[in-house]
């Protein structure tokens, strides 16, 4: 079990706020951090990480890494961090950089095999592609064994089918080590394949936090479609109106009564549901 | 032509070379913590120090000369302890050279390895520090091998601008021969008494050198594709 409370002063990018949060996190769970940009996810992870300091108490299992007397260094705290931009020893080969964390020839080779790495053992950091670097990332920081894996946006820069890859080494990496993970991400998918609970933080506090599924499927009521999306524009065809909404990296076009257009807004965030009752799935 | 290059005394040569080594090697070790501190620091005193390692690079020699000629002269409390207590005279000597060169020439290792460590990946540092790793071991392990450009210009430069200094070394050293008498030191009697072959080689071997280090260093982070050198 690891308890989580902490309070800091944060100087946002607009103003000043408070990152004061309050959890705990059973051990194994895989925990998705998720929100607005500047929100305090990051800080959050920098501070469990002992990267920066803050007032308040970290208790992990039976070990205290924070309280009003004890702040536990960041390197005799047991974590991994996977960093957005990988952070590689550009200086010294894949191999290298795993067993500069610890000289575990086992280990290391075992982790290049399952991320599928051993081939390119010898190569420099600076030549590999961002999905391998981040795979090497990934390895590094399971070097350690850590209790805590903290991954601060690990996947935002890889493109689709590489992120897909690497999800599925997370998962296996997880399910083998067991060890406590908490993710930052944007990516509803990846929360959903991922994690099995979801924190939203909001100018520094903890707004929602549930089971992935309870956080993620907004559906009100019967409805089984609910989408949330930025209203484009609203076109007038013939006697109908169409409202033209960007939903992700999707445009649609609705169907909205008169009375409707009056209340919405260009640039409104707006919520698009229905009930499916039997929705077509084709690959 | 070979008579004459044998004739010459190449003994400034090597007291040049000397002094820039010994030089190099305590600014070397000195600056290394110095600059790490400046370059990770968010200290208000930042500032403060990076315009005192700077001072050398604006002042005047004679100026630089001047102060640390009367700090080690026997007229100020550090001459008098060092003759005094231990016996040992820090001027007109060789060990005095040492000392003033260090002043002189601190600028020229600090701000290369300042700015070579500035420009590493803050979350590099953090990963080694993450993985277990000391401050001390994230140094040598992690910052010092990815700064190489930064590391080689600090060196050279500084032996470089050593071995070029004039003003200062003529302050504090004199002109004793096989003491404290550098090349460069060597040339200016030399156009003084109006031997004008003998200077003519010295400074032509000065010349030649100076390009050539200069040549290393500018080939050597052009090829490393990154220039560490005073911001």
């Amino acid at each position: 079990m690891i308890h989580i409370a902490i309070n800091k002063k944060l100087h946002g990018a607009s103003a000043d706020m408070q990152l004061d949060v309050n959890f705990e996190i059973k051990d194994g769970d895989f925990v998705a951090l998720s929100g607005k940009s500047g929100s305090g996810k990051t800080t959050l992870l920098r501070i469990l990480a002992g990267l920066e300091e803050a007032n308040g108490i970290i208790h992990v299992e039976e070990e205290i890494w924070l309280d009003n007397n004890i702040c536990k260094a960041v390197q005799k705290r047991e974590i991994g961090f996977v960093f957005q931009d990988y952070a590689l020893f550009d200086n010294m080969s894949v191999l290298q950089n795993l067993l500069y964390v610890k000289k575990d020839l086992v280990l290391a080779n075992h982790l290049l095999h399952v991320t599928e790495l051993t081939e390119l053992k010898d190569r420099s950091p600076s030549t590999l592609s961002g999905g391998q670097k981040q795979r090497v990332a990934l390895c590094r920081a399971m070097m350690k064994r850590p209790k805590i894996l903290l991954l601060d946006e690990p996947l935002s820069a890889l493109d689709p089918v590489m992120r897909s890859k690497l999800q599925n080494e997370i998962i296996a990496l997880h399910k083998e080590f067991k060890t406590t993970t908490i993710m930052v991400s944007h990516d509803p998918s990846e929360i959903y394949r991922l994690s099995n609970r979801v924190l939203v933080l909001e100018d520094g506090k903890i707004i929602n936090d549930g089971s992935t599924k309870d956080v993620l499927l907004r559906t009100k009521g019967s409805q089984k479609f609910s989408f949330e999306g930025e209203l484009l524009e609203i076109k007038k065809v013939d006697v109908i109106f169409i409202a033209i909404i960007a939903i992700g990296q999707q445009l649609v076009e609705v169907v909205v009564g008169e009375d409707e257009t009056k209340n919405l807004n260009i640039g409104d965030v707006v919520n698009v549901s229905t009930k499916a009752f039997s929705p077509t799935i084709t690959q | 032509m070979i008579d004459i290059l044998n004739s010459i005394n190449y003994t400034p040569f090597l007291l040049s070379f000397k002094l820039a080594g010994i030089t190099t090697l305590i600014l070397f070790i000195l600056c290394l913590p110095l600059a790490w501190y400046l370059s990770q620091t968010t200290s208000k005193s930042k500032p403060f120090l990076e315009a005192i390692t700077a001072l050398p690079i604006v002042l005047p020699p004679s100026v630089i000369g001047f102060y640390i000629l009367y700090a080690l002269s026997y007229n100020s409390p550090i001459g008098a302890f060092f003759k005094e207590t231990l016996g040992i005279d820090l001027i007109f000597n060789f060990t005095g050279l040492v000392i003033a060169s260090c002043f002189y020439s601190l600028p020229f290792m600090v701000q290369p390895l300042q700015s070579g460590f500035e420009s590493l990946n803050k979350n590099m540092l953090e990963a080694s520090y993450i993985s277990g790793k000391s401050r001390f071991t994230t140094v040598l392990k992690v910052a010092l091998p990815n700064i190489k450009p930064a590391l080689m210009t600090a060196i050279i430069v500084t032996f470089a601008h050593t071995v070029g200094e004039f003003g200062v070394v003529l302050m504090i050293g004199g002109s004793i021969p096989d003491e404290t008498k550098v090349a460069s030191v060597a040339i200016y009697e030399m156009v003084e008494i109006m031997d004008y072959t003998s200077a003519h080689i010295y400074s032509g071997i000065m010349l030649v050198m100076s390009f050539l280090v200069l040549l290393g260093v500018y080939t050597f982070n052009q090829k490393q594709k990154f220039s560490g050198f005073i911001k």
